[in-house]
């Protein structure tokens, strides 16, 4: 036989040390990557663009003269960066990401092929208007979906992200009270485990924000909000399902006792994908909702935004939305811009221009997929898999409202965390190291130690047992006292925990050349 | 579904494990009137073919800007974007990871975040810039409201250069907040107008350069008006690509910078998503919206980013925050960051050059069509001109000859009784072909 | 040295009273970040707002516990937001006032009194 006994070993020969560091700082395939400005590219392009044949002469002094500060990389070296940081991120396509609240589900690449159509990605937004037809009748049949899926007879399209929509709700109730001359209405209602914009939004408009106690069943208290409805009062802010995950029973109810005291029922939507298909904002009498497309209909996060946030509206509100919209008649579609004609009573613009249309596109392609049928089954399937977190977990854990079921998210206290001298926090960074996002920790603020899982419906039941695997595991070795894997965590991510308190005590905020011991030259003159 | 993984069988035995025996029963807290048992009236789930052939068949309904001549500005600018940048943005690491709440597992997205700060506060000559806000428009109206944080005075006074839906945005949200907007009626060439209208109870002057009829100006003087009264300088730039030639906002004064960003990494995508871009004096980083990143160290002292100074934010602060924003724009503020990153000093500047030069070049052409009269002096890549009767229909006319001619002002400004102006636009992307077009059809059309 | 429910701390001499927060809330703030205090000359009434104090996970107001106008806020924290943490009822102090109506200043806890206050939460 012919021996092939040159080479190298094929396994591993002893069991490495965890704790082994490399001599330079990188680490397999992480490396520790400088900041742009460090790499030295003063003088470098990594763009080849034709020679410019008129000067600037013509400007005269407004034309800059000191150096702006801007290094260059050519494109093999922006590849490479760029490339490398993004190695240092978690992300759905990588594991389950089970943020509550904030619903990171599968982002299908075929929505992402439809926005960068050249009819959709290279439209200009004041393109004149027999030009832009396909824009308009893809903005008015999303409208027809959301309108429909809701049971509200109106949207307003062009609000940015969820907390715009919110800004869009309230200045639409504003403006339909002023106009009903309830203008002096101040105050709106607001439960304890609101999202932090809703009080926000409301203080920005102007009103003061009263709280409305929450019930031990974690729901709205009736008695309360009752008691604190009055004709001072403009409007309530719930959400529903609500920040614990919950459907609020009562729903109805609030409705009817708001309306009585001529106050208009916001719904904040952020937690519509838990009811899509199943359950129309529009029967529950809501006046207005805000819909974060970017969660229930899949729009990417992309590391923060953006959004898209339109608010479905009631017939009492609708003549109050913002311009632009759509409209059609026999001939085609026609973009209504300002507030003249029909649209006097428009309380003003949200934006520049008529909404993301990026997101509309996606969001579109998303609901095509689905389908009315999918829809619900995207409804029914995120409940399930919440419940099944919830139940599998609550051997181990201690559910924050353990009586019946909960809605697309299992909210879970610390309580089982007692003796333990492990916190919400240390537990969650320790899921780091296992491979899986944290949920969301310490919210909503009614919960202590609140810990809110939101699978979504994109996860396969392994993945779901995978998780629960992981938790449970982690959950029985801080019962047994193993606190250092949660104090230490992560151990095993890019980077162990950061100094937040230095950030912030002594804030660094753009990168400063005086601080770096590096200048930046002046562009060689040309 | 293609996107729903769970079988029939893994949904039985889950309930199962749950102990409950329909999914019905999962919804039992939703009023019996408000469950519809049906399906709504909508089509039923779809291939991606089908799908595809559905959003195809609306796309080839519009015409892109690059079909042919285009010469449309007005706050979004065609621009070429390279391939990198595309490529970068739908990376799953970036596309589908969340707002960095866990820096361990975001340094990414958190350093990316950190350079965009330092290239836009480069960019505009300022101290600290935020991690970005939703658009231009928005970002202006931020500002606004920062200024009566600042100065807790409430009068801002809004130059009659500014874009007029900036103008209505700013109108529509500073006003719910209690601000009082004085806003200057339309002028081509007054930024300077509103130092007459600056007095004691002014909280912010808000001017545009280049404006939104082009016209570039050193706001210099109008700086030294509003901090005599106490006020601030807003200046705000729709055209991010004029900083690679023009003074930065900084350099003449401006407390406060908020700039579109589309113009670098970002296509036009029909109005958005675009990206804000806000930068101020490091005095006022208090007081500023959005989210902010910032450098520490970790455990072992190697350096990291975090998000910080988010008490100013709606989730700490709540109804007491500086705004309610929570999401912004980061993903453009990704492709931003890595366009501006390839183009670096050299490249912004040599880019910057062109577009002015491939302006000139069409006010050139256009300057010698019988009938137009150039109205902006001094301009970037974008100028207003007046032609013999209404621009919009000026407008429709030039489509039958293939050519997008322009905004017509009176589009963003109906009531502004500039019927015959049209704002025009030029960028790298305009060959010399395009602007013999135009020029060419305009003079077939306006010598009739 | 007197004290408030809302965790404050009071010290009079002559007619200036110089105001911080307590080792107690300092300790539940966690690491302060930054203090914003007041400038002088400006008047406030008991209940007022009259300094913010935030950590990197809270932002909190700090009230006046008593009327008057104030005489100096401690510029030093903003530089060393840390002495509100290292030296609370100190140099960790966030303004002086000249009171109106020292009855104010009596009918507020003592330290006794303040230590059963915490005692009950």
């Amino acid at each position: 036989m012919t021996m092939l006994n040159v080479g190298r070993p094929t396994r591993p020969e002893a069991v490495l040390e965890t704790s082994h560091r490399s001599l330079s700082g990188g680490r397999g395939l992480l490396q520790d990557e400088a900041l742009i400005f460090e790499m030295g590219g003063w003088n470098k392009t990594g763009v080849d663009l034709a020679p410019a044949e008129h000067d600037a002469s013509d400007l005269g002094d407004l034309v800059r003269t000191a150096p702006i500060g801007l290094p260059g990389l050519s494109e093999p070296e922006a590849m490479r960066h760029y490339v490398r940081l993004s190695q240092k991120n978690h992300a759905i396509d990588l594991a389950l990401y089970p943020l509550g609240s904030c619903t990171m589900k599968h982002n299908p690449r075929l929505n992402e092929k439809m926005a960068r159509l050249a009819g959709f990605g290279d439209l200009h937004p004041l393109s004149p208007q027999s030009t832009v037809q396909g824009a308009l009748a893809l903005i008015d049949r999303l409208a027809h979906w959301l309108k429909t899926l809701t049971g509200m007879p109106a949207v307003a399209m062009s609000p940015k992200a969820g907390a715009h929509g919110e800004l869009c709700g309230l200045l639409t109730i504003k403006a339909a009270h002023e106009a009903n001359g309830q203008g002096h209405r101040r105050t709106v209602l607001v439960p304890t485990s609101a999202h932090g914009t809703n009080p926000a939004t409301a203080a920005f408009v102007g009103y003061s924000v009263v709280e409305i106690a929450q019930t031990d069943d974690g729901r709205v208290d009736i008695a309360d909000l009752a008691a604190k409805l009055s004709p001072d009062v403009a409007a309530i802010m719930v959400t529903n399902p609500n920040t614990c995950g919950l459907f609020e029973r009562d729903v109805i109810e609030i409705g009817r006792l708001t309306h009585e005291a001529g106050a208009y029922f916001y719904c904040d939507g952020a937690n519509f994908n838990a009811i899509v298909g199943r359950v129309r904002p529009g029967d529950l009498g809501v006046d207005a909702m805000h819909i974060n497309l970017h969660k229930t209909f899949s729009t990417p996060h992309g590391g923060g935004g953006p959004g898209a946030g339109p608010v479905v509206l009631s017939a009492a509100l609708a003549p109050f939305a913002p311009a632009p919209w759509v409209v059609s008649d026999g001939e085609g579609f026609k973009l209504v811009e300002g507030a003249e004609g029909d649209a006097a009573q428009a309380f003003g613009r949200m934006s520049a221009f008529h909404g993301q249309m990026g997101m509309f596109v996606r969001a579109y392609a998303y609901m095509l997929s689905h389908g009315s049928d999918g829809l619900r089954q995207v409804a029914e399937d995120a409940v399930l898999n919440a419940n099944y977190i919830k139940a599998k977990l609550s051997a181990v854990m201690t559910p924050a409202f353990p009586d019946g079921p909960c809605m697309h998210e299992a909210l879970f206290d610390d309580a089982w965390l007692e003796g333990t001298d492990v916190t919400t926090l240390d537990f969650a960074k320790a899921m780091i190291d296992e491979g899986f996002h944290p949920m969301t920790m310490y919210f909503p603020l009614v919960v202590h130690g609140a810990m809110l899982i939101e699978p979504t419906e994109t996860e396969s039941r392994q993945e779901l047992d995978r998780f629960c695997h992981a938790l449970v595991l982690l959950a029985q070795a801080a019962k047994a006292g193993d606190v250092d894997r949660f104090r230490g965590a992560p151990y095993l991510a890019p980077l162990r925990r950061l100094d937040e308190t230095l950030a912030a005590r002594k804030p660094r905020l753009t990168w400063k050349p005086e601080l770096a011991g590096v200048s930046p030259a002046p562009i060689a003159a040309e | 579904m293609r996107y729903l993984p769970l079988t029939p069988a893994d949904r039985a035995e889950m309930l199962g494990v749950i102990g409950v025996g329909s999914i019905d029963d999962l919804f039992a807290d939703v009023p019996a009137a408000a469950r519809k048992a049906d399906l709504f009236d909508l089509p039923l789930h779809a291939g991606e073919l089908e799908v595809e052939r559905e959003l195809s068949s609306l796309a080839a309904m519009n015409r892109p800007a690059g079909a042919g001549p285009f010469f449309c500005g007005a706050g979004a600018y065609r621009h070429h974007v390279p391939a990198t940048v595309d490529h970068v943005i739908q990376r799953s690491e970036f596309l589908t990871s969340y707002t960095p709440y866990q820096p361990e597992i975001a340094q990414g997205t958190l350093q990316v975040l950190f350079e965009f700060q330092t290239q836009v506060a480069a960019l505009t000559g300022l101290e600290v810039a935020n991690a970005s806000m939703y658009d231009g428009s928005t970002a202006c109206a931020e500002a606004v409201m920062m200024a009566q944080r600042v100065t807790r005075r409430k009068k801002a006074v809004v130059s009659g250069g500014l874009h007029p839906h900036y103008a209505a945005t700013t109108q529509t949200i500073a006003h719910a907040e209690g601000m009082d907007i004085t806003r200057l009626p339309a002028a081509i060439d007054a930024e300077a107008a509103v130092i007459e209208a600056i007095d004691a109870e002014t909280a912010c002057v808000v001017v545009q350069t280049p404006n939104v009829f082009g016209v570039v100006t050193d706001v210099s003087k109008i700086a030294e008006a509003a901090h005599t009264a106490g006020a601030l300088l807003i200046v705000v730039t729709t055209e991010t690509v004029s900083f690679g030639l023009l003074k930065s906002p900084g350099e003449m004064g401006a407390d406060i910078a908020v700039a579109e960003g589309q113009s670098i990494g970002n296509g036009l995508n029909f109005g958005g998503p675009y990206v804000g871009l806000f930068a101020c004096r490091e005095k006022l980083v208090r007081q500023m919206p959005g989210r902010l990143c910032g450098e520490t160290v970790d455990a072992e002292g190697r350096r990291g980013f975090v998000l910080t100074l988010s008490t100013r934010e709606q989730h700490i602060r709540r109804e007491k925050a500086t705004s309610n924003i929570c999401t912004n724009s980061g993903l453009c503020a990704l492709a931003f960051t890595i366009h501006l990153s390839l183009l670096g000093e050299r490249g912004l500047r040599e880019l910057a050059e062109l577009n002015h030069s491939k302006a000139r070049e069409l006010r050139d052409a256009l300057a010698k069509v019988a009938g137009v009269e150039i109205l902006t002096p001094r301009f970037f890549n974008e100028f207003a001109i007046r032609l013999r009767g209404d621009a919009a229909a000026t407008v429709e006319a030039l489509l039958t000859d293939g050519i997008v001619a322009g905004v017509p002002f009176s589009r963003l400004a109906p009531e502004a009784g500039m019927d015959d102006v049209l704002l025009v636009a030029a960028t790298e992307t305009t060959t010399t072909t395009d602007i013999a077009a135009f020029a060419d059809a305009l003079a077939r059309r306006t010598g009739q | 040295m007197r004290f408030t429910k809302d965790h404050e701390w009071v010290v009079l001499e002559g007619d200036v009273a110089t105001i911080g927060i307590t080792a107690y809330a300092a300790d539940q703030l966690g690491d302060v970040v930054f203090v914003e205090t007041p400038e002088a000359g400006k008047t406030v009434k008991a209940g007022d707002g009259l300094a913010v104090v935030e950590s990197v996970k809270a932002a909190s107001d700090v009230y006046a516990p008593i009327s008057g106008q104030v005489v100096e806020g401690n510029a030093a924290l903003g530089d060393a937001p840390e002495t509100v943490n290292d030296q609370p009822e100190k140099a960790g102090w966030f303004a002086k006032i000249k009171i109106a109506d020292k009855a104010e200043y009596e009918a507020l806890m003592d330290r006794a009194a303040y230590e059963d206050f915490l005692g009950t939460l």
